[in-house]
């Protein structure tokens, strides 16, 4: 099988990819991080004032808690009412500035996260337009969605919360640290020894639940797959009985995930709590020890009470800092994989000197043109044709012979290995891209249709047609006796593909995008093979119109809509092994003539 | 979802889940138990704190200090304990609630007709098995933990708060209200932006999955600028929405901290102050405003908690929408009893309609009876849309008649179990699939027992057999994403193949011959009848050529036969049918 159109089997996209925690890393963290900082830097003051504000939020926490020490040793155990007036406007003061330090940092942040992922996908988008379609036959769909949505949103998130906290995280633990020993370093000792537990216990934890998650996401995968599968075939599965060893079987995959699941649960579920028993502990041990050494070493209550505070405070940091890393990891991965399609390559670049077809009469040639998708395997070999402007030539073969491969040369889609097609005699390759595209029409097999009006779908062949032009185009092609029966007639919007529309409707709709473009070459790959014979009647009186006066390739499963083209070439194996029109063909008692009658010797 | 969801009570379904639980019970007893000890021992921590100061520190007494330190110790270990188990409980649970939900949905699906397949797309039912299932996983796992922990820890907070004393704990009855309501407006006002974002999300997305599509149509109309413009719109009005509902929810936290500390503001004035007046001591102070972080903690906790519920709300909704779908197609009690196969392979249509919805007003198929023999060839052929597949679905019973019966061998299809029913029929279905595995193990599908030598017979009948022994692997070949690709003709006949495998007395072939080549077409009709002679066969086709030589043709239109007999007789007497013939082979008549 040779085309780029694959045949997808069951399973699409990537099972298991999209759901789920992931675990992934990216390869290379300090030039991914370099590659965001580019982006966030275009904001570079925004982000200055962000984390002004972050130091004010987090330096006005710390001192709220310190305040309690003079509070209690100066004021309150003086009897001084006074001063805990003047101590409580203070307290308030500080606490209300970092709150509004808080606001203003997360709405600013919120400003820059978004902004930046509105460039990242508009980026992103932009660079999906340049690529070639060799890219788009060559990776699924689903994965390249997934870019958007999974990995742009992990990025997103990340800059809207995650690295806020990490940097309010580590700030406020080396705030705390500095504080508690400002306090009392003997009592600091107790955070020293509790401290390096916790990060200890957190490291096993991550590790252990890391490994699990890895197998989870192993099972997770397999079973999804085996779902999506199943399900994406169920009348398959019906029409052959075959719901009880489907059962069986996924009853083996989820059993398994169970068990991996729950592993990983207990691990990654664990974490949280056990840090905080930790700082239980960690509490513990600092009012035990610092109410002897209030006893014996002379530390003040005041100290001691606003230690305590400290010592409370500890566990979530700690947590958030781990929390908040694998999210930024993951983040990272998605990044990853985003810039890694950024540096796909383009369409290559106009050679120097490409012209622009002006007034094509629409004469075309391949001259000994060999091509393959993957290099060393031909597909097409040797093909010579002549098309003059004006003429009909149709394909015909069976499946696989290379006739689509023909048409995605012509707009180059791809770019041949050997020989030379040519337009009114000028080499494909040496014009601008974008002309040569301009100067053809394709109608392809599978129509696909933009959500819009009728209207502006119709016009999308040709953006400057007015709305007569459009109307007329499609009574042209036929199209108009059905557009104006639906809702609300050329404005009404198609949804899902053109979903609420029948395939031979869409296929009109197709043909008079075609027609409202003018080509002067028009490519007809199967346009009407999934179509009735009857409706394809009618589609046909479209296609002939269209195609008076312009060169025209066909390729036509049905042979009746090829019988009256001025050349038939068939193909076979990429080779061309008869050709010329269709009473020669006959007469020859060759292939075409096998495929026509459907019948053997 | 949105502000509704703050106003309903998002746990009301919880009751039908609880079957899930079964095996589990136990776990889901003892988890909350035991977030009960952790509370209890964390809770009083602050308190035996307030206590080392105002007796230990105060009087001077140090084993007093070493006591209560050893004590507050103690039930930290305990509390590890205790939270570890409610950890293994939870997820012993909660994994194993998602693995029995999965199994129920998967099951209930494999019972699912037709009607019922086509009510939900497969797509949506893979992310309802899949990702839905996750969701309430975590929501379960978080439930046991936080759902009880937090109003527990609450509840236990302000008891103690008020046993130290009952007038500052005013400060709290006051807190605890402001922070709800201002929490809840947030909200309020927050998640319907959320809404907003995610249909702006749809929309970006939409652009970009028809870009994907439609790439060739793009490059050739050289329409890159304008989608780039296009995608940019969207974009923009997400990134729009997206500000607004993201700036609404980073308040919480501010607000959370803002109203904390006007708290701790507060015990420190009306607790300094009593402290001056004597009836108040230092150590109660510094444990009151440790209670009070923990209470508007809780709080914190408990709504992100019914956060979290309301985003599996539209989970649980879609997952209950699979369980409790009615399945219309079932074995009727009888039908077991009699316990009858499929023999002869006769089928006898008598006045059947059929619609797939009971409240549509039209029918689908219309007045329909015909008979087949044993043996017989029968072809449908009509116009898209004239319901050909619709009709031959209902041998099998993959759609059950509205009106009229259909019998196979005499007997009411009804009065089969579906198994048998099914067994005895093959139908290749016009939208086919084929399963990841090698070409064997898919073509075994047919018939699990079928030998080699049957295998590529039935290759064989189905002209097959050359292309498969073309691959290097030959019937080992792998099929599916890390296999090869093959073009939709090859799959068509490895589909024919798997349904004559089946050995069965009906064969019914939809429209699955449209990608194979004439000649090849041929071929197959040619071994059809040397060797399936016994099996009746129905096809439906739209090349006259395909059916031309069937004993009889029926004639389908709009759900209506409109005429029925030899190639011969219709072209001779029916309209339609020689309309179709025309445009089809005698625009370009050879000889035929």
């Amino acid at each position: 099988m040779s085309e780029p159109t694959k045949i997808k089997l069951t399973p699409a996209g990537l099972p298991g990819r999209r759901t789920g925690v992931s675990v992934e890393k990216p390869k290379d963290s300090i030039r991914v991080i370099f590659r965001l900082w580019k982006y966030l830097s275009r904001q570079k003051t925004l982000l200055l004032v962000i984390l002004l504000l972050l130091l004010v939020n987090t330096g006005a926490t710390l001192t709220g808690s310190y305040l309690l020490r003079p509070i209690i040793n100066k004021y309150i155990i003086p009897h001084n009412l006074p001063g805990l007036v003047r101590m409580i406007f203070l307290l308030s003061g500080v606490y209300i500035t970092g709150s509004a330090a808080f606001i203003w940092q997360n709405r600013l942040m919120i400003l820059v996260a978004q902004k930046t992922v509105g460039i990242i996908r508009a980026d992103l988008f932009s660079k999906l337009q340049t690529l070639p379609v060799k890219f788009f036959d060559s990776n699924s769909h689903g994965d390249l969605m997934s870019r958007f949505t999974n990995d742009i949103d992990n990025v997103g998130d990340s800059l809207n919360t995650s690295v806020l906290q990490l940097f309010t995280s580590t700030i406020t633990l080396v705030g705390i640290f500095v504080l508690m020993l400002y306090i009392s370093p003997l009592l600091t000792l107790v955070t020293l020894f509790v401290v390096p537990l916790m990060l200890w216990v957190a490291g096993q934890i991550i590790k252990k639940s890391k490994n699990f998650f890895k197998t989870q996401q192993a099972a997770l995968g397999t079973m999804n797959g085996y779902v999506e599968e199943m399900i994406t075939g169920q009348k398959v599965v019906k029409v052959f009985g075959y719901e009880e060893s489907a059962t069986a079987q996924f009853e083996l995959l989820n059993n398994d995930l169970r068990d991996k699941a729950t592993q990983a649960q207990l691990y990654s579920g664990a974490m949280m709590p056990v840090i905080q028993n930790l700082n239980t502990i960690n509490f513990a041990l600092t009012a035990t020890l610092g109410g002897l050494l209030a006893i014996s070493r002379g530390l003040d209550l005041g100290g001691l009470a606003a230690f305590l505070q400290y010592s409370r405070q500890f566990g979530r940091p700690v947590n958030e800092i781990s929390s908040q890393y694998n999210s930024i990891q993951s983040a990272l991965a998605g990044a990853e994989r985003i810039f890694q399609i950024m540096d796909e390559l383009p369409e290559p670049a106009d050679s120097a000197g490409a012209v622009a077809l002006t007034h094509v009469k629409g004469d075309v040639r391949f001259d000994s043109v060999t091509f393959g998708y993957d290099a060393g395997k031909a597909v097409l070999k040797n093909i010579s044709l002549h098309a003059e402007a004006g003429q009909k030539i149709a394909f015909v073969g069976s499946t696989g012979a290379g006739k689509t491969t023909i048409m995605n040369l012509l707009p180059r889609f791809y770019d041949i290995q050997s020989g030379t097609i040519s337009i009114d005699g000028i080499d494909i390759e040496k014009i601008q891209r974008s002309s040569l595209r301009q100067s053809l029409a394709i109608v392809l097999q599978d129509t696909h249709l933009f959500t819009a009006t009728v209207m502006e779908n119709i016009r999308y062949g040709l953006l400057e047609a007015t709305d007569d032009d459009v109307i007329a185009a499609a009574v042209l092609s036929g199209a108009d006796s059905f557009i104006k029966r639906l809702p609300n007639g050329y404005q009404t919007v198609l949804e899902n593909d053109g979903g609420n529309l029948s395939q031979g409707q869409r296929q009109l709709l197709n043909i008079a995008r075609a027609t409202v473009a003018r080509p002067s070459i028009l490519i007809l790959d199967e346009a009407t093979s999934s179509i009735d014979t009857r409706t394809e009647q009618i589609i046909q009186r479209g296609i002939d119109q269209l195609m008076a006066g312009r060169t025209s390739f066909v390729i036509a499963h049905r042979l009746s809509t090829v019988r009256n083209a001025d050349e038939i070439i068939v193909l076979e194996h990429g080779a061309i092994i008869e050709r010329g029109n269709h009473s020669a063909l006959l007469e020859q008692k060759g292939r075409y003539y096998e495929l026509y009658t459907g019948q053997f010797d | 979802m949105g502000t509704r969801l703050l106003l309903c009570n998002p746990f009301f379904k919880m009751r039908k889940y609880l079957i899930f639980f079964g095996k589990y019970r136990r776990a889901v007893l003892l988890a909350p138990a035991l977030v009960i000890i952790d509370v209890f021992c964390e809770i009083v921590q602050p308190e035996m704190m307030s206590k080392i100061v105002d007796n230990g520190v105060m009087n001077k007494n140090l084993s007093y200090i070493l006591q209560t330190g050893g004590i507050m110790v103690g039930l930290s270990l305990i509390a590890i304990v205790a939270n570890v188990g409610n950890i293994y409980y939870s997820s012993h649970a909660s994994v194993g609630f998602a693995a029995e939900l999965r199994k129920a949905m998967f099951i209930k699906i494999q019972e699912f007709s037709f009607s019922n397949l086509d009510r939900f797309t497969s797509s949506s039912l893979v992310t309802r098995l899949t990702n839905d299932v996750n969701i309430v996983q975590e929501v379960i796992m978080m439930s046991l933990r936080l759902l009880i922990r937090a109003p527990l820890m609450l509840l236990f907070a302000v008891i103690i708060a008020i046993r130290i004393n009952s007038s500052l704990a005013t400060i709290i009855a006051v807190a605890i209200p402001v922070l709800s309501v201002c929490i809840y407006m947030i909200l309020r006002r927050g998640l319907p932006f959320f809404e907003q974002v995610q249909k702006r999300l749809d929309k970006v997305n939409a652009v970009i999955q028809e870009n994907l599509v439609n790439v060739r149509v793009v490059k050739s109309f050289v329409r890159e600028d304008f989608e780039k413009k296009k995608f940019g719109r969207s974009n923009d009005e997400l990134r729009e929405m997206a500000v607004k509902a993201s700036s609404m929810v980073v308040l919480i936290m501010p607000v959370m901290q803002l109203v904390m500390n006007i708290s701790i503001v507060a015990i420190v004035w009306f607790g300094g102050n009593k402290i001056i007046s004597g009836e108040f001591q230092v150590g109660q102070l510094m444990s009151f405003v440790t209670y009070i972080t923990q209470i508007l903690m809780s709080l914190m906790m408990l709504s992100m908690v019914i956060m979290t519920f309301s985003r599996a709300e539209a989970s649980s909704e879609r997952i209950l929408e699979v369980l409790d779908a009615k399945i219309d197609v079932v074995d009727s009690p009888e039908a077991a009893e009699q316990d009858l196969t499929v023999r002869q392979g006769k089928v006898v249509f008598e006045n059947v309609f059929f619609k797939y919805f009971p409240d549509s007003t039209e029918y689908v198929l219309k007045d329909i009876s015909f008979a087949v023999s044993p043996g017989e060839i029968v072809a449908v052929i009509g116009a898209t849309g004239s319901a050909k597949s619709t009709l031959v679905e209902l041998i099998p019973r993959l759609y059950d008649v509205t009106r009229g019966r259909i019998l196979v061998d005499d007997v009411d299809v009804r009065d089969y179990t579906l198994q048998h029913l099914r067994a005895g029929i093959s139908l290749v279905l016009q939208q086919n699939d084929l399963f990841s595995g090698t070409i064997r193990e898919n073509l075994k599908w047919g018939n699990m027992r079928a030998t080699d030598e049957e295998i590529v017979a039935a290759a064989k009948d189905a002209q097959a057999h050359d292309f498969i022994m073309s691959f290097p692997l030959q019937y080992e070949t792998v099929l599916g994403q890390s296999g090869v690709n093959i073009s939709g003709g090859q799959k068509q006949r490895l589909c024919i193949a798997r349904a004559i495998l089946r050995k069965p007395a009906i064969l019914i072939m939809d429209d699955s011959t449209s990608a194979v080549d004439m000649s090849t077409e041929a071929k197959i009709r040619s071994s059809f009848s040397q060797h399936l002679r016994q099996t009746t066969i129905i096809i439906i086709a739209q090349r006259i050529s395909s059916i031309q030589s069937a004993k009889k043709i029926i004639l389908l239109d709009n759900g209506a036969i409109i005429g029925t007999g030899t190639h011969d007789e219709l072209i001779a007497g029916n309209a339609v049918y020689k309309e179709i013939y025309y445009s089809q082979e005698l625009k370009d008549a050879p000889a035929a």
